[in-house]
């Protein structure tokens, strides 16, 4: 047994004091919800005035694979961060090298691309609608170009689309602030080597720009996958929360969203989807790593 | 020499091309918001407005009479939420790196864990607990379960570990316990941390959609997001309006972000560097 002097029992009563707000809340509100979350999964939930509940066993992780809505689910959210992910890194990649070259304006430029970072998702996808209008903005400039117009909205075929395109567009920025910060510590001799060997611009991106940034683009692919994986705010307010034109906007978490609570008793089976979505996420998060380690070998 | 400058040529042409991408839905949404409705509904394509009117922003507050009141909402949740979240997150953090007492290690691993749990593992046992504890539709269900955040609590004990140690023992020396150094001395030197925390975290209050869809119910205690959401349903083709509205929504975070800009970008790197 470990005696501790009347100081040291003074400073943990003191470090424990300090933490007691954090503990309280993260035990209450996220502790207790995981294991709660475990129990949920496993049983029927009804809400009838009190909660009740019937153990189900794997039930609800097994009625996955024959619910359609959330194979489409699945299929839906998979595509857009297929699309997203790699759109929005290349696109924040290119706008910070440009703007790390050094020319004037660059400031006034940050602040500018910074705006749909600042801007709620709720009011993007109001000013996205309004220019996806059948008769708006966007299908104005496409017949301005001799180009086909959608409507982007109401067509199964076009609306994830139409979301992936706001979503690129209002997360590349932030990306490119944590691309920028990288692009700073690389040293300048790197490129006044290449330059000696008579390398282009476009040759420095390639072969010094992305090499360097390898670890940072790691991290950038990692936030993206769990970022897009989470999808929901925007196809609420798109579809009015229904995930339609035919189900093309439904995400997973939108899913588990109608499950918990607009249908009665599938509480449970709600939580059942959000486990297997956050395995996913970790999995795909996992592989992610695993893949740039590998390429780094090299 | 005349290589480079077609290449500077070309890097404005990149900057300017997608400056103008990024500005154009703002000013379109700007523009409708100073239009009538019959410019709207004709769907000519201006950016300045035939008949520029001020109506729009009038007219939401009388129509929707919520509408002052969901400002006020937001307005209270956020501040509030960011208030505690800068004292709780400071304190544990410095707990973490500058008191010994033990379990501290399995606390700060415990912290870190929860960083890596998605949102939506907690929100249904959330939703439960707070139904239980009879805080749906109140602002303490919107403010106590966000008001502490695991990653500023990281940042911040990075911050505090880095703390020169001088200065807590000069303050000992003038005679101030542990609290008085904490509150007079160390949380004033620790401004640019709190700044950058103050913006973020504002802002996740500020923005968040999805728990106050499920937390509120009743129409009086909804936030912007939500009462936008609903406005738009009611509103659907009075685009004026939901874009007057958007603006009066979005402009609090703009005047934020000028008073913060510096720290904004310290707090990204952060989130960067983690």
């Amino acid at each position: 047994m470990k005696m501790f002097t009347k100081k040291e029992r003074k400073e943990a009563g003191q470090g424990y004091l300090f933490l007691l707000p954090t503990i309280l809340i993260l035990g209450v509100f996220v502790i207790a919800p995981i294991l709660y979350a475990v129990f949920l999964s496993f049983h029927k939930v009804e809400l009838l005035g009190g909660a009740s509940y019937e153990f189900r066993g794997l039930d609800n992780f097994l009625k996955v694979t024959f619910d359609d809505r959330a194979i489409i689910a699945l299929k839906n959210t998979a595509i857009y961060v297929a699309v997203v992910v790699p759109a929005q890194t290349f696109l924040a990649l290119v706008l910070a090298a440009s703007l790390n070259a050094g020319l004037k304006g660059q400031k006034f430029f940050r602040v500018v691309y910074f705006l749909p970072t600042l801007t709620s998702s709720a009011v993007l996808t109001l000013i996205f609608m309004w220019m996806y209008n059948q008769n708006g903005l966007i299908n104005y400039v496409l017949k301005i170009f001799h180009l086909p117009t959608y409507n982007w909205i109401g067509d199964p075929d076009v609306a994830l689309i139409a979301i992936m395109i706001m979503n690129i567009w209002a997360t590349a920025p932030f990306f490119m602030v944590i691309y920028l910060a990288a692009l700073q510590d690389i040293p300048d001799s790197h490129y006044e080597a290449a330059e000696l060997d008579g390398a282009g611009a476009v040759q420095k991106f390639w072969h010094i720009t992305v090499p360097n940034l390898r670890p940072v683009t790691s991290f950038v692919v990692i936030m993206g996958i769990i970022g897009t994986f989470q999808l929901f705010d925007q196809s609420y307010i798109f579809s009015g929360g229904s995930g339609g034109p035919n189900n093309s906007t439904l995400t997973v978490v939108l899913l588990i969203y109608q499950y918990a609570f607009k249908t009665l008793g599938t509480m449970g089976y709600a939580t059942a989807i959000a486990f297997m979505l956050a395995i996913i996420i970790l999995v795909a998060t996992l592989i992610q790593r695993k893949f740039s380690k590998e390429e780094s070998l090299y | 020499m005349k290589k480079r400058s077609a290449g500077r040529k070309a890097l404005y042409v990149i900057l300017v091309v997608y400056a103008i991408i990024t500005v154009i839905p703002f000013l379109w949404a700007l523009s409708s918001s100073f239009k009538t409705l019959g410019e709207i509904v004709s769907g000519s394509i201006n950016f300045i407005p035939k008949d520029f009117t001020l109506d729009n922003y009038k007219q939401i507050f009388s129509k929707e009479p919520l509408f002052g009141r969901w400002l006020f909402n937001s307005l209270f949740i956020a501040t509030v939420g960011t208030m505690l979240n800068l004292l709780f997150n400071s304190m544990a953090g410095y707990a973490l790196a500058r008191l010994s007492f033990p379990g501290k290690k399995s606390i700060f691993i415990i912290i870190l864990a929860v960083l890596m749990i998605p949102f939506q593992v907690t929100l249904i046992p959330n939703f439960l607990i707070l139904k239980e504890l009879g805080w749906l539709n109140s602002y303490q269900g919107m403010i106590i379960p966000g008001a502490v955040n695991a990653t500023f609590i990281f940042m911040m004990r990075q911050f505090f570990v880095n703390f020169p140690k001088e200065v807590e023992e000069a303050a000992a020396i003038d005679g101030l316990g542990r609290f008085g150094t904490f509150f007079r001395i160390v949380l004033p030197l620790a401004k640019p941390a709190l700044a950058a925390q103050t913006i973020f975290v504002f802002m996740a209050f500020w923005n968040d959609f999805m728990r106050p869809l499920i937390i509120l119910s009743d129409m009086d205690m909804f936030t912007l997001p939500l009462g936008l959401n609903s406005f738009k349903g009611q509103f659907i083709s009075y685009w004026n309006y939901i874009m007057a509205a958007s603006m009066v929504f979005t402009l609090p975070i703009i005047v934020l972000y000028a008073f913060f800009n510096r720290y904004f970008v310290k707090g990204i790197k952060f989130t960067g560097d983690k």
